[in-house]
């Protein structure tokens, strides 16, 4: 007792300091963002094989991971490129499915510190991803650039280093990689929710209704018909309404 | 322009777009109280909605899917971090589909 009241009292000073410029921000950003890198390495190698069996450049497909870094929306992208789709359809199939980053940018636009320049926001845009922006929302601090820019690093590389893996070796991973290597992402979903789900009760009813909600979006009669993309929107806007009525936030 | 190129440029745009129009519009503190709950409540509501049910699709059998979340579950819930729980629910589905 006495020991947790003195590792208490020794954390507090220590908090007030925790942002101690711009290189220990930069590299607590990086280290999260190393176990990303590696959820990422098999699924964009998984994206090198399909875009180079479907004919495209193993430098392109690169190309794709380098300006795209996104996973569901270059896949679909992709594919109709590989199907020969007009362009037009490829763009608006690619932006539905994007459609969620509005809801994470604007989420995250709450948390940066105030003052970023313009330039500096527009880069720290173009590197959230579904898991960037969980790890960086749930911080308990605000999020700064050098911040952002550590944790990107290390999931942009893997990304395409991955994907140029998969173009250039171009043959699959034994099946039982593939399978076991695929729900690694979800893992450290998980792993990012049940903490906050433990300490906060609004939070765990939060994520209940969300799973409720996309658990109907995917099995339900006529409504399993709507895309995972819209689905994830739906379910997203309507879990937060619910939040925000239910749990109103004085502190945020 | 190759037609790929132009393919690929448009993509990376529409895929820049939702992620950049809020961070840069929207740079002030929202004082509307509902928006910001709203708000604050998005990465619960969207990792909820991301991981389940896709969770149980991710290995190709249910029931390897079953195990390998609920290593997730019990080692998440015992405090491990993102990378353990990971290693954990990739060895867990490793082993029930090497079983079966």
């Amino acid at each position: 007792m006495t020991f947790l009241k003195q590792k208490t009292s020794g954390a507090e000073p220590s908090r007030q300091t925790n942002s101690v410029g711009p290189v220990a921000d930069f590299r607590s950003g990086l280290r999260k963002g190393i176990p990303i890198a590696l959820g990422y390495i098999p699924v964009a190698f998984t994206f090198g094989v399909l875009a180079v069996n479907g004919g495209l450049s193993p430098w392109i497909a690169v190309v794709i991971s380098l300006t795209n870094l996104t996973s569901a929306g270059q896949f679909a992208g992709t594919n109709l490129i590989i199907a020969g789709a007009p362009l037009l359809e490829i763009t608006v199939t690619t932006f539905m499915i994007n459609i969620r980053y509005l809801l994470m940018s604007l989420s995250l636009s709450q948390k940066i510190v105030p003052g970023t320049a313009i330039l500096k926001r527009g880069i720290m845009a173009f590197g959230i991803t579904d898991e960037t922006f969980a790890v960086a929302s749930l911080e308990q601090k605000d999020i700064s650039f050098c911040y952002m820019l550590g944790l990107i690093s290390c999931p942009y590389w893997g990304w395409a280093g991955g994907t140029a893996l998969g173009a250039l070796i171009c043959s699959v991973l034994p099946p039982a990689v593939q399978n076991s290597m695929g729900i690694a992402l979800y893992a450290m979903f998980i792993a990012l929710l049940v903490p906050s789900a433990k300490q906060s009760r609004a939070a765990l009813t939060v994520t209940l209704i969300a799973v409720a909600i996309s658990s109907l979006l995917t099995w339900a009669p006529y409504l399993k018909q709507i895309s995972s993309g819209w689905s994830i929107i739906i379910t997203t806007v309507i879990t937060c309404l619910c939040g925000a009525l239910f749990f109103p936030r004085e502190d945020v | 322009m190759d037609q790929t190129l132009i393919a690929v440029l448009l993509m990376a745009v529409v895929t820049y777009l939702p992620r950049v129009v809020p961070m840069i519009f929207v740079r002030k503190r929202l004082e509307s109280p509902f928006l910001r709950s709203f708000l604050y409540y998005v990465p619960y509501a969207a990792l909820g909605a991301m991981t389940f049910p896709g969770i149980l699709y991710s290995t190709g059998d249910l029931s390897s899917a079953i195990a390998g979340m609920s290593v997730a579950l019990l080692l998440s819930f015992y405090g491990k971090g993102l990378l353990p729980v990971a290693v954990g629910a990739i060895a867990a589905v490793y082993a029930i589909q090497f079983f079966l």
